[in-house]
């Protein structure tokens, strides 16, 4: 077989199993959602079409069967109950070792599928799922007030809707007024219109975000609704041929989903469904960042020779070439981004299987799932999670008896998070478990020869210990009631992203652990300064504002290193002086003030450049321990700035950070 | 780098000074050789590889291995023919691109294994860094182990 026509597959199967398994995964909450139920329904068949053209029979064939027993759910004469999800995922969990056509001696598939069809041939019938019979819901709008006059464009609104999947759109003119009556500015008509099942509200808002308009949406049956099956065609096109206008509805209706801020374009987008999309090698799109680094520290070479020409036709032109690039700049990572949501469904699962094989009841809430990071991050980010995680549930969960005793709900709770702050991305997993107990890590770390036993140390300090190499052995493990096994792999995985982590914990109560990563953009703004003869770039989404050294502040202190901003204490850094610079003061200093996670900070600088594209240029290994500097970028002239890396200096500013820096060290 | 008939025996170095002792590199290390240009300063990043440059577009670390080596300066401070060779070095898993200064960069020639003779155990080079010595024909070259050289350097980056 063509081996690229192989990867092909095997991605796409990967892709489609993460899709089935998440789906399977929401229904087991929301077992009535068809949505679901179609989702599940339509990976099962690309997956067994794809798996027979590419010639795995073997695959096809359980595929087959698996989706023979899964109809009786899609055609409503067998409910979902938690026993089909479990033989489900352990049906979907066989796909790898067939995919290898390894032998089945124990015919593990045999059992799992005749399973199956046991689960789903009782009671036929019995409890039909009213969401079987999906309804239709029925959208009215009319526009208010002298909404043509204000250029409403009734006709682009319907053809929004009709995206969304409104069908049976019928005028209603029964208000129009005689002619003579009739204002030109108003709209007399209102339409109704038969939307699918499950449309959000909130693509319906989206829809009206710019029209003055009177909307309801009824969810009463609507008798002539068609269902959703019948819109989605046949079964063998479903995958490939459905018409665009139908959305995706799991991503509409996942109630774990927490907050969604997304564009419903972007989940269309992201769910591959009624957008054309192509599938391109990472590496491709590695090569193409790489590219546009290139072009747009050329376009600033071009900027700069422009400028000193004077020629007015050059000047415009280089502006010109300036807007592309950074139209180019922006798509080529956006392209690059995908949402945490698509490593999401395996957490699920690992949660799941924990909860149950622990005995620990747990919710697991995923909020942010939106929140999007470059491919790269999230992949090496997938591991650390998981060993989070598990850590959460295995370590700091504790089992529902225990829990009894407490005034805590016998269900625990692990909520995952994502959100965006300046040019980060914070990611925090927290846990309502037993807590750490910061005497004890304490303890085993004085044992472990990690600390003195006389050292002072914050509680936020000893809880980093966690993170040492020395602690993550089994039988302090056991010993512990916290955490350990291997989280200095996970401290050094977020940090080869140039990321960092911090554990918190209260005993009793829970424990939070939050990453903060950057948002590895290989391209970002850049403020660029001086500190003596050299030019170093900040990132600009960290810089607050930039605001004079006062005089009397020039001289360095031991004792007085704050600025009074506004009423506010600021601690200042002198960049001279943490760079090693050598070169005398000058007249006047100016401070830049930046904010990361930990909050704010000043740093001195000799003088303000500018602000500039900066390609970041990873470090090489050889400069690792240079901990100031995050990256490198090339200047218009060809030379190399160093990036400062200012969350690392705000942590560093706050005093009792850098004692756990030094502990570490 | 070594020629198709004799694989073993056979090899292209690039031989180059440092102060006034010569050394020879593997051809198959080399990349690049570029003329002195303006570096860049890197804070906290110690004294033996404490630049970085661009190289065509790349930030690629500039690393002074004299003091590393045990070769005193050369008294008549930076000549005319300094050079700066880029080189790719394979650290642990990753092949890394790093720059050296070289007092003078002489040439590319072939040398034959056989002549590479071990350092002596009284020798006043670092015996870890160097795999061995070269006798030509009027003078003895060094032939730096440039792989345990940057995996030192780039171990000793992670542990302080």
């Amino acid at each position: 077989m063509n081996e690229d026509l192989a990867a092909i597959f095997q991605e796409e199967l990967s892709e489609l199993v993460e899709s089935l398994e998440r789906a399977l995964l929401d229904l087991k909450s929301q077992p009535q959602d068809m949505g679901l139920i179609n989702q599940v329904f339509r990976d099962l068949h690309t997956i067994k079409g794809s798996g027979a053209m590419f010639g795995y029979t073997t695959l096809a064939g359980f595929i087959h069967d698996f989706e023979t027993a899964f109809d009786k759910v899609r055609n409503g004469t067998q409910s979902i109950t938690p026993e089909l999800i479990r033989l489900c995922l352990a049906a979907r969990d066989l796909i790898p070792s067939l995919l290898e056509d390894e032998p089945d001696p124990q015919d593990q598939r045999g059992q799992i599928l005749r399973a199956l069809r046991a689960e789903t041939s009782g009671a036929p019938g019995a409890q039909p799922a009213p969401s079987a019979k999906p309804e239709g819901a029925l959208l009215s709008f009319h526009l208010k007030g002298k909404a043509l006059a204000l250029g409403a464009r009734p006709d682009l609104v319907l053809e929004e809707l009709k995206t969304l999947g409104a069908t049976e759109i019928e005028a209603d003119i029964s208000a129009l007024p005689p002619l003579a009556d009739m204002d030109p500015d108003m709209c007399y008509m209102s339409w109704k219109m038969v939307m699918p099942a499950g449309v959000a509200e909130q693509d319906l808002d989206d829809v009206f975000v710019f029209v003055d308009a009177d909307w309801r949406l009824h969810s009463a049956t609507a008798p002539t609704a068609p269902t959703q099956s019948e819109i989605a065609g046949p079964p063998d096109t479903a995958s490939e041929a459905r018409p665009s206008a139908i959305p995706l509805p799991d991503t509409d209706t996942k109630s774990e989903s927490g907050t969604r801020n997304s564009t419903p374009k972007k989940d269309a987008a992201n769910s591959g469904d009624g957008m054309a999309t192509v599938r391109v090698p990472a590496a491709r799109l590695d090569t193409l960042m790489d590219t546009v680094g290139e072009l747009v520290t050329v376009e600033a070479r071009l900027a700069d020779m422009a400028r000193s020409s004077g020629d007015p036709a050059l000047v415009s032109t280089a502006e010109l070439i300036a807007q592309l690039a950074t139209q180019l700049r922006d798509a080529t990572i956006v392209m690059r981004m995908v949402p945490l949501r698509s490593i999401i469904g395996r957490f699920r699962r690992l949660i799941l299987s924990l909860s149950e094989s622990l005995g620990k009841p747990v919710d697991f809430v995923v909020v942010g799932e939106e929140t999007e990071l470059d491919k790269t991050m999230i992949e090496k980010l997938a591991d650390p999670l998981v060993h989070i995680l598990r850590n959460s549930i295995d370590h700091g969960m504790e089992t529902a008896q225990e829990r009894g005793k407490t005034s805590k709900p016998a269900t625990g709770r692990i909520e995952l998070s994502a959100i965006h702050a300046g040019g980060e991305v914070l990611i925090r997993v927290r846990d309502d478990g037993r807590g750490m107990s910061p005497e004890r890590i304490r303890a085993k770390a004085v044992e472990r020869g990690l600390i003195a036993p006389d050292a002072q140390l914050t509680d936020s300090q000893i809880f980093s210990l966690i993170f040492e190499p020395g602690f993550s052995t089994a039988d302090v493990v056991t010993e512990l009631s916290g955490r350990g096994v291997g989280m200095d792999v996970v401290r050094r995985t977020i940090e080869t992203l140039r990321g960092t982590i911090d554990v918190d914990s209260r005993l009793g109560t829970g424990t939070t652990v939050t990453m903060r990563l950057p948002l590895t953009l290989a391209i970002i703004d850049g403020l660029m300064i001086k500190v003596g003869e050299e030019t170093y770039t900040l990132p600009l989404s960290s810089v607050k504002e930039i605001i004079e050294l006062p005089k009397e502040k020039a001289i360095a202190s031991e004792t007085d290193d704050f600025l009074d901003i506004r009423g506010k204490f600021v601690p200042f850094l002198r960049l001279r002086n943490l760079l090693d610079c050598t070169a005398p003061d000058p007249d006047s200093q100016n401070v830049v003030i930046v904010e990361s996670g930990d909050g704010c900070v000043g740093l001195v600088v000799d003088r303000i450049i500018g602000t500039s594209q900066t390609v970041i240029k990873q470090m090489s290994k050889l400069h690792s321990r240079a901990r100031l500097i995050s990256g490198a970028t090339i200047l218009s002239d060809g030379s190399v700035a160093l990036i400062i890396d200012v969350s690392h200096l705000v942590s560093a500013a706050n005093p009792h950070s850098k004692l756990t820096r030094e502990l570490a060290a | 780098m070594s020629s198709q008939k004799s694989q073993a025996r056979l090899m292209h170095v690039l031989t180059f000074s440092l102060g006034t002792q010569k050394f020879a590199i593997a051809a198959g290390n080399l990349r690049e050789i570029l003329d002195p240009m303006p570096c860049t300063r890197v804070p906290g990043a110690g004294t033996i590889v404490p630049w970085v440059l661009n190289v065509r577009g790349s930030v690629v670390p500039l690393a002074d291995l004299r003091m590393l080596l045990g070769i005193r300066k050369s008294p008549s401070g930076e000549s005319e023919t300094r050079r700066l060779v880029v080189l790719e070095v394979l650290v642990g898993e990753d092949l890394i691109t790093t720059a050296i200064i070289a007092d003078a960069v002489h040439e590319v020639t072939t040398i034959s294994s056989a002549a590479i003779e071990p350092l002596p155990a009284a020798s006043q080079f670092p015996a870890e860094f160097i795999s061995g010595i070269w006798r030509g024909e009027t003078e003895f070259y060094l032939l730096p182990d440039l792989a345990a050289i940057f995996t030192t350097l780039a171990n000793r980056s992670n542990a302080a």
